[in-house]
C-alpha cells in the first residue's frame, strides 16, 4: 500500500506527522501553564488541591508526548536527532531536566515522610512549566534562527560558539530575541490554555474566589503572550529564511517564509484560523463565563503549533540550519531514514489514529464528571 | 578522523550506565507489579471481597510510587542516544530510531493512558473498566519492554540491515528480522519474566515485615500466596530463558561468554566454573591459569554453549590470537583488514566530493571486500577487543547462584503457608525480607553481564563505542554525569522514605 509512495512524499509525510505531535505537545502544555499558576490562583490548601489533582490526572500526556516526539524524530530524521541533541546539548539536557523533576512531583508532593517538602515539589512543577517551556520554545526558534554547528564528511556533529571561553552548546539559542520571544509566548500561552482547562474539568461552584482569579488569569496571560506572539508572525513573514536551490546548495533568501506562505496557502489559512480561535476561547471565557474556552484556545494552538513547525521544513527550505556552514544545514530531504525505513514506519502509523481514539475515549470518559471537592478530600487526589 | 577523547567516552559511558542502572532500580518492579495488582484486583472483583480491595489499593499505592521515579529516570535514556552518543544515533539511528518510537506510540501511551484511570478512575468508571484499566497498564509496561529490549538485542547482534557507503550509515533492510531477532526474543523473555520475580520478592519483603511486626497478618498472607505462586512459576521461567540467553551470548557473541566464563583457553568438552576466583592481573595469552580457586564441573560448558558435551567453545586467547584448527580467524587480521575497510570508504567519500566517479567506484570495490570488519579498523590492537572480564565474570556468578536461589524461596514459602506454618519459621521470614535486595542485586548483574560483557563494542562487532559519542568536551560530561547523580540520588532518598511510610500506614482493614 505504502511501498508506492516515492521517497519525498514519504519524507514530507514523515515531517507532518511529527510536527503533528509536536503541535499536539503544544496543546498539552496546559497541565505545564497550570503548573505555574498554582500560586497566583490557589490561595487555601483546598484549591491547591484542586488544581494540582486536576493537572495530575493529566500530567503523562504532555510527558509522553515529548516522548513520542523525540523517539519518532529518530526513526524519521535521525541526522536531526544526532545533530541537535548532541550539538545542542545544554539546552536538551536543560529541558530533560525539568521533565525529570515533573515527573515525581504530583506523586510525592502531599506523601507524608516526603523528604523534600511540599514546597520543593511545587518548585519543581513552577521550573518545568517555565525554564522547560521557554527553553523548547527557544530550542524551536533556532528552526529560523540556525545554529551554530558543522558536519564533517561522516556527518559528525562540531558545536562551536563560545562566551569567556566556554562553548554554550546550544544555550546561546536564548541569546536571540526571536528565540526568546517564541520561548516566553509558549510560556504565557500555557498558561492560558492552564487556566482555561482547570476552569474545565474543576467543579468551582464551592471555590467562586479560584473562578474569578481563573478568569482574570486567562486574559491576563494573554494580554502577555499576544505582544511576543506579534513579534514571532511578523518576524517570520520578513525575516531572510534559509532556501535550498535544486542543486541542493542553501543559502539566505529574502521573506522566505512569506513566500512560502503564499505558495501554500493552506498554512496561512491554518495560522489565521489558529490566532482567531485562541483569541476566541480566551474571550468567551473571560467576557461571556464559558468554561469550555480550553478546547477553542487549544485547537488554535495546535494550528499555530503546526505551521510553525511545519513552515521551515517545506517549500525548499532547511529546517534545521547551520550559522557557521550554511551547505552543513540540514533539510528534511538530506536528513531522513531510508524510505524502507520510512515505509516501514508510515505501516506502524496506521495505529496511531486508534491510540488516539482511546487516549481520547478515556480522558472524555474520566472527564465526564467534574472534579469536585469532595473528592479530593475523601478520595485519591494529589 | 575526529580526535576521539576517552576521557570524555568513558564519562559518557559511566552516565549511560548510571542513568540505566537507576532506571532499572525501578523498572523490573514496575513489570512485575503491575501484574500482581492485576491479579489482586481480579479476585477482587471476582469475589466482590472488599478485603481484596483494600490489598490491591495498598500495592497500587506502592506501584504509583515506583512507577512515578521509573518515569522520571526513564526520560533521560531516550534521549541521552542523542545528547551523549550522536554519531551512534546518526549511523544506525535508520534501525535503531525504530522500535522506540514504536515504543513509544503503542507502549508509552496505553500506560500513560489507563495509570490515570487506575489511580483515579475507582468512582468514575465501572468496576469492569477499571480492572481492564488495571490490565493495560500491566500490558503497556511489558510492551515497553518488548520494544526496548528489540533495540538491545539489535545491539549485541545486528541483523536486518546492510551499510550504505553514500551516506556512511547502517540502513535497515527488514524489519521483521529486526523485531524476531532471535535474542530479542530470548532478552524479552528472560527479561521481564525476571521483573515478575522481582515484583515477587517485593512484596514477600513487605509481607514478611508485617509478619514479623505482627500487623496485617491475614493481608500478608494472602499477597504471599499469590506472589509465591506467580514468582515460582516466574523464577522456573528465568531459569530456562536464562540458559536460552547464555546459548544466544555463546552463538553470537562468543567474546562475551568467554568472558563471563571466565574461559582463556578454548577446548573441547570444557567445563564450567561454578564457583572459582580470578586471579589479578591476568592478561590475555600470558598463558596462566586465570583461576586462583576453582570448582569445575566437566562438560557444562560445552553443553550450555552449543547444547553437546563434546563441542569446542573457544576461549579468549583463541578469538584474540586466532586458532587455525578450529577455523577462528586472529583479532589483528581483522583489525588489519577493517583498517583496508575504514581507508577505502575515506577514498571513497573523497572521491565523490570530487565527483571522480571512476575512481569512486574503484574505492567502494575495494571496500566492499573488507566492509564487514570495518569496526575493527577502529581498534588500536587485538587486546582493545577483549571486555574488562572480572566484572561481567561476578556479575554473572551472583545472578545465577540468585536466580537457583529464588524458586526453592518461593517454593518455600508456598510450602508453609498451605501447612499454616510460615509464622514459625523464624529463619524464613528474615529471608524473605531481605529478598527484594537479592533481587535487585541478581537484575542489576543481569544488565552488567550483557552491557559490560558487550564492550568494546556498541554494535557488537561493527561500531565500538569510542566511535559512538558525541563531540563534546570531557568537562560537559562530568557536570552531567554528577547533575544525575545528585538529583537522582536525591530522589531515591525521598521514594525510600515515602515508600517506607506508605509500607507502615499499611493497608486499609475492614471491620
Ligand atoms: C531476577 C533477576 C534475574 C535472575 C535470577 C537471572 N537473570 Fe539473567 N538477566 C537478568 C535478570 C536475571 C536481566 C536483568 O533481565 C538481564 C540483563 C540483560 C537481559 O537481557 O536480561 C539478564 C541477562 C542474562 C544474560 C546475558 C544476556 C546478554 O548478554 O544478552 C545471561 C547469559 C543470563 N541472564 C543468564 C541467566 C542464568 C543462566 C540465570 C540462572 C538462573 C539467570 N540469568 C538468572
Ligand atoms: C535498563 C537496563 C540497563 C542497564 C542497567 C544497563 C547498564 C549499562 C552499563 C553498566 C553500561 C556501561 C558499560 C561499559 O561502558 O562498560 C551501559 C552502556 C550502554 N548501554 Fe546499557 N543498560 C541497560 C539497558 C540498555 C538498553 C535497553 C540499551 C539500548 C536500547 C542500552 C544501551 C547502552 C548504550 C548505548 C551504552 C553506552 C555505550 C557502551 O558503553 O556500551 N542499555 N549500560
Ligand atoms: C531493558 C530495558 C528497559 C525496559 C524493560 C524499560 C521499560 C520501561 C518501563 C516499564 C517504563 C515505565 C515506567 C516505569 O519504569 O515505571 C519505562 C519508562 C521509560 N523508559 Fe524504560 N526501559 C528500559 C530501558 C530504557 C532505555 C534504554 C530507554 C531509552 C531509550 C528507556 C526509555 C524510557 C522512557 C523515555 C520512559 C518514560 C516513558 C513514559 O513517558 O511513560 N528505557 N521504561
Amino acid at each position: 500500500m505504502f511501498s508506492s509512495l516515492d521517497y519525498v512524499t514519504l519524507q514530507q509525510l514523515w515531517w507532518f506527522i511529527c510536527s503533528i505531535v509536536g503541535a499536539l505537545f503544544l496543546f498539552l502544555t496546559f497541565v505545564q501553564g497550570g503548573q505555574t499558576l498554582l500560586w497566583q490562583v490557589a490561595k487555601t490548601d483546598l484549591e491547591k488541591s484542586l488544581v494540582v489533582t486536576s493537572l495530575g490526572r493529566k500530567w503523562e500526556m504532555p510527558f509522553t508526548t515529548l516522548v513520542l516526539f523525540g523517539g519518532a524524530l529518530f526513526a524519521s530524521f535521525p541526522k536531526f536527532y544526532a545533530t541537535s541533541f548532541g550539538g545542542a546539548y545544554w539546552v536538551w539536557i536543560l529541558i530533560l531536566f525539568s521533565f525529570i523533576i515533573q515527573a515525581v512531583s504530583y506523586h510525592y508532593r502531599k506523601k507524608p515522610n516526603n523528604f523534600l517538602g511540599a514546597g520543593v515539589y511545587e518548585l519543581f512543577l513552577f521550573i518545568n512549566g517555565s525554564v522547560g517551556i521557554l527553553l523548547i520554545g527557544a530550542a524551536v526558534g533556532t528552526f529560523y534562527t540556525g545554529s551554530n554547528f558543522t558536519l564533517d564528511m561522516y556527518n559528525r556533529v562540531t558545536w562551536d560558539y563560545t562566551l569567556l571561553g566556554i562553548n554554550l552548546r546550544g544555550l546561546e539559542a536564548a541569546f536571540s530575541l526571536f528565540n526568546l520571544s517564541l520561548g516566553i509566548f509558549l510560556v504565557f500561552n500555557a498558561r492560558v490554555l492552564g487556566s482555561l482547562y482547570l476552569l474545565n474539568s474543576i467543579d468551582l461552584t464551592s471555590t467562586p474566589d479560584l473562578e474569578s482569579r481563573l478568569r482574570k488569569n486567562t486574559l491576563q496571560n494573554f494580554l502577555i503572550a499576544l505582544p511576543f506572539l506579534l513579534y514571532v508572525v511578523v518576524s517570520i513573514l520578513f525575516m531572510k529564511g534559509f532556501g535550498v536551490d535544486d542543486a541542493g546548495v542553501v543559502s539566505l533568501v529574502s521573506s522566505k517564509y512569506l513566500s512560502t506562505l503564499l505558495a501554500l496557502p493552506h498554512f496561512l489559512i491554518l495560522l489565521l484560523a489558529g490566532i482567531i480561535l485562541v483569541l476566541y476561547g480566551v474571550l468567551a471565557t473571560s467576557f461571556q463565563g464559558s468554561n469550555k474556552g480550553i478546547w477553542f484556545s487549544g485547537l488554535g494552538t495546535v494550528f499555530v503549533g503546526l505551521v510553525v513547525l511545519c513552515l521551515p521544513a517545506f517549500n525548499n527550505s532547511a529546517f534545521y540550519p547551520s550559522k557557521l556552514d550554511l551547505q552543513s544545514s540540514l533539510t528534511i530531504y538530506n536528513a531522513s531514514s531510508s524510505m524502507y525505513t520510512l515505509t516501514t514506519m508510515t505501516y506502524v502509523a496506521i495505529g496511531i489514529p486508534f491510540v488516539l481514539a482511546y487516549v481520547v475515549y478515556v480522558w472524555f470518559l474520566m472527564d465526564s464528571k467534574k472534579l469536585t471537592k469532595d473528592e479530593v478530600i475523601n478520595e485519591e487526589s494529589y | 578522523m575526529l580526535d576521539i577523547d576517552l576521557s570524555m567516552v568513558n564519562w559518557a559511558r559511566a552516565q549511560f550506565a548510571l542513568t540505566a542502572m537507576y532506571h532499572w532500580i525501578f523498572v523490573p518492579l514496575t513489570l512485575g507489579l503491575s501484574f500482581l495488582c492485576a491479579f489482586f484486583e481480579t479476585i477482587y472483583v471476582r469475589t466482590g471481597n472488599r478485603e481484596w480491595r483494600n490489598i490491591t489499593k495498598f500495592w497500587m499505592t506502592l506501584f504509583g510510587i515506583n512507577f512515578a521515579i521509573g518515569v522520571a529516570t526513564g526520560i533521560i535514556l531516550e534521549f541521552e542516544f542523542g545528547t551523549n552518543w550522536s554519531n551512534y544515533s546518526w549511523i544506525v539511528g535508520d534501525i535503531f530510531g525504530a522500535p522506540l518510537a514504536i515504543e513509544g506510540i503503542f507502549a508509552f501511551f496505553l500506560e500513560a493512558t489507563f495509570f490515570a484511570v487506575m489511580f483515579f478512575g475507582w468512582n468514575r468508571v465501572s468496576k469492569k473498566f477499571h480492572l481492564f484499566s488495571t490490565w493495560m497498564v500491566a500490558v503497556g509496561s511489558n510492551l515497553s519492554a518488548v520494544w526496548i529490549l528489540v533495540a538491545n538485542a539489535w545491539m549485541q547482534h545486528p541483523v536486518g540491515m546492510a551499510f550504505n557507503p553514500e551516506k556512511a550509515r547502517f540502513e535497515m533492510e527488514s524489519f521483521f528480522d529486526v523485531v524476531f531477532n532471535p535474542v530479542a526474543v530470548s532478552k524479552f523473555t528472560h527479561t521481564s519474566s525476571s521483573g515478575f520475580v522481582m515484583a515477587s520478592l517485593f512484596v514477600l519483603t513487605v509481607s514478611c515485615w508485617f509478619l514479623l511486626k505482627g500487623r496485617h497478618i491475614q493481608m500478608a498472607k494472602k499477597s504471599i500466596v499469590v506472589a509465591s505462586v506467580f514468582g515460582l512459576l516466574a523464577s522456573i521461567f528465568v531459569f530456562v530463558t536464562g540458559d536460552e540467553a547464555a546459548y544466544e551470548v555463546a552463538q553470537k557473541q562468543p567474546m562475551k561468554l568467554a568472558a563471563i566464563e571466565g574461559h582463556y583457553k578454548g577446548e573441547t568438552s570444557a567445563g564450567i566454573v561454578a564457583a572459582g576466583i580470578l586471579r589479578p592481573g591476568k592478561q590475555p595469552g600470558d598463558g596462566q591459569d586465570p583461576f586462583i580457586v576453582k570448582i569445575k564441573i566437566p562438560f557444562m560448558l560445552s553443553l550450555l554453549a552449543n547444547r553437546s558435551f563434546t563441542a569446542f567453545v573457544p576461549g579468549v586467547d583463541d578469538l584474540v590470537y586466532g586458532n587455525e584448527e578450529q577455523g577462528i580467524e586472529s583479532t589483528a587480521s581483522k583489525i588489519a583488514k577493517g583498517k583496508k575497510a575504514v581507508n577505502d570508504l575515506a577514498l571513497f567519500k573523497q572521491a565523490r566530493k570530487e565527483n571522480n566517479n571512476t575512481q569512486a567506484q574503484i574505492a567502494l570495490e575495494k571496500f566492499r571486500k573488507n566492509q564487514e570488519y570495518m569496526g575493527y579498523g577502529y581498534l588500536n590492537n587485538p587486546e582493545e577487543a577483549v571486555p574488562p572480564v572480572a566484572i561481567p565474570y561476578y556479575a554473572f556468578h551472583v545472578m545465577v547462584v540468585l536466580g537457583t536461589l529464588f524458586p526453592v524461596l518461593f517454593a518455600a514459602f508456598l510450602f508453609f503457608i498451605f501447612k499454616d506454618s510460615l509464622l514459625k519459621q523464624k529463619w524464613l521470614l528474615p529471608i524473605g525480607l531481605i529478598s527484594a535486595l537479592l533481587g535487585l542485586f541478581a537484575q542489576q548483574s543481569g544488565w552488567i553481564v550483557a552491557e559490560v560483557g558487550r564492550q568494546p563494542w556498541a554494535i557488537n562487532g561493527l561500531l565500538p563505542v569510542k566511535m559512538s559519542a558525541t563531540n563534546l568536551s570531557a568537562s560537559n560530561v562530568q557536570i552531567t554525569f554528577f547533575m544525575f547523580l545528585g538529583l537522582f540520588t536525591l530522589l531515591l532518598i525521598a521514594e525510600i522514605t515515602i515508600m517506607l511510610k506508605q509500607i507502615s500506614i499499611g493497608p486499609k482493614e475492614e471491620n
